[in-house]
């Protein structure tokens, strides 16, 4: 028997490069959700805004769509970024003084509008079509774009996890925890709340940037958004919410058991085929409440902040409370 | 556009509207007992649909045979998922309990789509021939659908107003512990509630399916607009969901005569951050 080595090589880089979009799309949920508690089941909606993004930005120009506009790459993805954050700057702005189910749905309808938009404006992004050429950077080797995707999601890993031992994380923690206790130490939880929003959704824009290069095509079908949106928030469950580790670790893992049900699906008899991805997302739904009753706090559980018997305030924390 | 357009487009607004105050009624009771948005709720219509397309198909029996089915299925569906998930999370912050209805959405939808795949169908099979006022066309479908919808509201009303069971529902619904208090079984209360909120469902669904066709993504679509339908009418205030059910479909419909029809979906998402905006408690004054 032999294996097909540089088959299966090819093969695991690929899925090694779309769990770590998906661990940056995780660690962007994990600002909103693990730990500021704001519910978005619209990340489809900012993923697809930060692809379209680089694709205009990134890409010779052309008649069919906006654009393009021929930039480098990271020019790109701060491109993705930014407009991403100026649309949940304006969509936070109106429903995060709401109760979470109003954000929730709220969120729905941002990522339908969303896709709409870039399905019916054939100026924007050429409507079904959709925009393709989209190059990857430094060269079309699939191992360096792993390469560049792993950097980007340990740049993100870093710059979250010192977010969330900061102050600013800290308050984001006693908003999620108790609003009215947090409202009455001082802090300004809607503008709190809006922060976390905005960063969030921005990283999810970089992880649609960072998908758009990997497939090199964006369409409005392209993102099979319920999905997207919904494998994000199984991986931070299961990998545990609040957790900037987990978030990592539950995206890489429920990516592995993703794939590995499609190797289960490929077992079924060829008239099913068709019928493979409804049982895989059935497969992967169960997994979720089982987790939800079984161990609703995830794999590796948040940490708790260390509180001081007696109340230790570094300078910066001093100055930071006196300027306030 | 003229006179003679707008009347017409107002029918299929009154259509729509029927579909979406059964869905929102359901919606806003859940709520208003277990404080909780039931994301899986399009999905329920979905499956009612479905099972109900499957019986009259399959024994020949006319549409109207399809209701009680479509309706007894989604409540079954409904109590069952209760019963097995979400009691077990009751406890837990209600938001849990939001991911987890938002995770049982797919996993009906894969379910319906495992059995009778993913290609559209129809409820009704030939051509129907339309009832003309004047210049005004009426499907006869749609006369069953506002007919039937009215017959289930006027129902729904005197389960509420006039039993003992509609009275807990309310009773729980203004104030959960004064309520178990004075004896209520809260328990028996939710089951009810479900099958209830289920059944409307699958009339909401099946009428869905007339109106249109049968798809396995028919429910998430109508989840929004229902959900701005019962957020317009006072989230668990089920009287208020007829009247925003009826605002949103006949304002969706509307706005296709000066808006392009592809961005009707987005109607109902704009009325409802206009209305979170303006007066947040809804139309008739419900949760916060």
């Amino acid at each position: 028997m032999s294996i097909d080595m540089a088959g299966l090589a090819s093969y695991g880089v690929f899925l090694l490069t779309l769990a770590g979009i998906y661990a940056v799309l995780t660690l962007a949920l994990n600002v909103q959700w693990g730990m500021t508690g704001l519910f978005n089941i619209g990340i489809a909606g900012f993923y697809a805004i930060g692809a379209y993004t680089a694709a205009i930005a990134t890409t010779p120009s052309s008649t069919e769509h906006l654009g393009g506009l021929n930039l480098p790459f990271v020019a790109g993805l701060v491109a993705a970024m930014l407009v991403s954050g100026l649309v949940a700057l304006l969509i936070g702005a109106l429903t995060l003084s709401l109760r979470s189910d109003y954000l929730a749905i709220a969120s729905i309808g941002i990522a339908e509008i969303v896709r709409l938009i870039f399905k019916n404006e054939d100026w924007l992004g050429n409507g079904v079509r959709g925009i393709a050429g989209i190059q990857r950077p430094f060269s079309e080797e699939p191992l360096v774009y792993l390469a560049v995707v792993l950097v980007v999601l340990a740049l993100v890993y870093f710059a979250i996890e010192r977010a969330r031992k900061s102050p600013w994380g800290r308050v984001l923690r006693a908003v999620r925890e108790n609003e009215l206790g947090a409202q009455a130490a001082g802090k300004d939880i809607t503008r709190f709340r809006l922060e976390a929003f905005v960063l969030g959704s921005m990283i999810m824009g970089l992880g649609g940037a960072l998908y758009a290069h990997f497939v090199g095509f964006v369409s409005p079908e392209a993102f099979e958004p319920i999905f997207g949106t919904f494998l994000a928030w199984v991986m931070l469950i299961a990998g545990g919410s609040g957790n900037n580790k987990g978030a990592v670790l539950g995206a890489f893992l429920i990516w592995i058991v993703w794939s590995g049900t499609e190797l289960l699906t490929n077992l079924l008899p060829a008239g099913m085929a068709t019928q493979a991805s409804a049982l895989r997302i059935l497969l992967i739904g169960l997994l979720l409440q089982v987790i939800l009753l079984k161990r609703p706090e995830g794999v590796l559980t948040e940490e708790r902040p260390h509180v001081h018997a007696t109340p230790v305030m570094d300078s910066k924390e001093a100055e930071e409370d006196a300027a306030e | 556009m003229d006179f003679i357009d707008l009347l017409q487009l107002l029918i299929y607004g009154v259509v729509l509207g029927s579909i979406l105050t059964l869905g929102a009624i359901g919606v806003s009771l859940l709520f208003g007992i277990l404080r909780f948005s039931n994301f899986a709720h399009g999905d329920l219509m979905t499956v009612g649909a479905y099972v109900a397309y499957a019986v009259i198909s399959s024994f020949g029996l006319p549409i109207w045979a399809g209701l009680p089915v479509a309706m007894i299925t989604s409540a079954l569906v409904a109590v069952a998922v209760d019963q097995s998930v979400y009691r077990r999370l009751r406890r837990t912050k209600p938001v849990i309990l939001l991911i987890s209805s938002f995770g049982m959405a797919l996993v009906v939808r894969a379910i319906v789509q495992l059995i009778w795949g993913p290609q559209d169908r129809a409820l009704v099979k030939g051509i129907q021939i339309p009832i003309r006022l004047g210049d005004i066309v009426i499907r006869p479908d749609h006369l069953w659908i506002i007919g039937g919808t009215l017959v289930i509201v006027i129902l729904l009303h005197l389960f509420l107003s006039r039993t003992r069971m509609g009275k807990a529902m309310r009773a729980l619904s203004d104030n959960m512990d004064l309520a178990r208090v004075t004896g209520i079984d809260a328990e028996r209360v939710i089951i009810w509630t479900w099958a209830l909120g289920g059944a409307l469902a699958g009339a909401a669904g099946l009428f869905l399916a007339l109106d249109a066709r049968l798809t396995p993504m028919m429910g998430w679509t109508a989840l929004l607009p229902i959900f701005a339908a019962a957020i317009l009418g006072g989230f668990g205030k089920p009287y208020g969901a007829i009247v925003g059910g009826m605002v949103i479909g006949i304002v969706s419909e509307m706005s296709t005569a000066v808006l392009p029809s592809a961005y009707k979906p987005a109607i109902a998402f704009a009325v409802m951050i206009i209305m979170l905006i303006v007066k947040p408690n809804g139309l008739l004054g419900g949760r916060k």
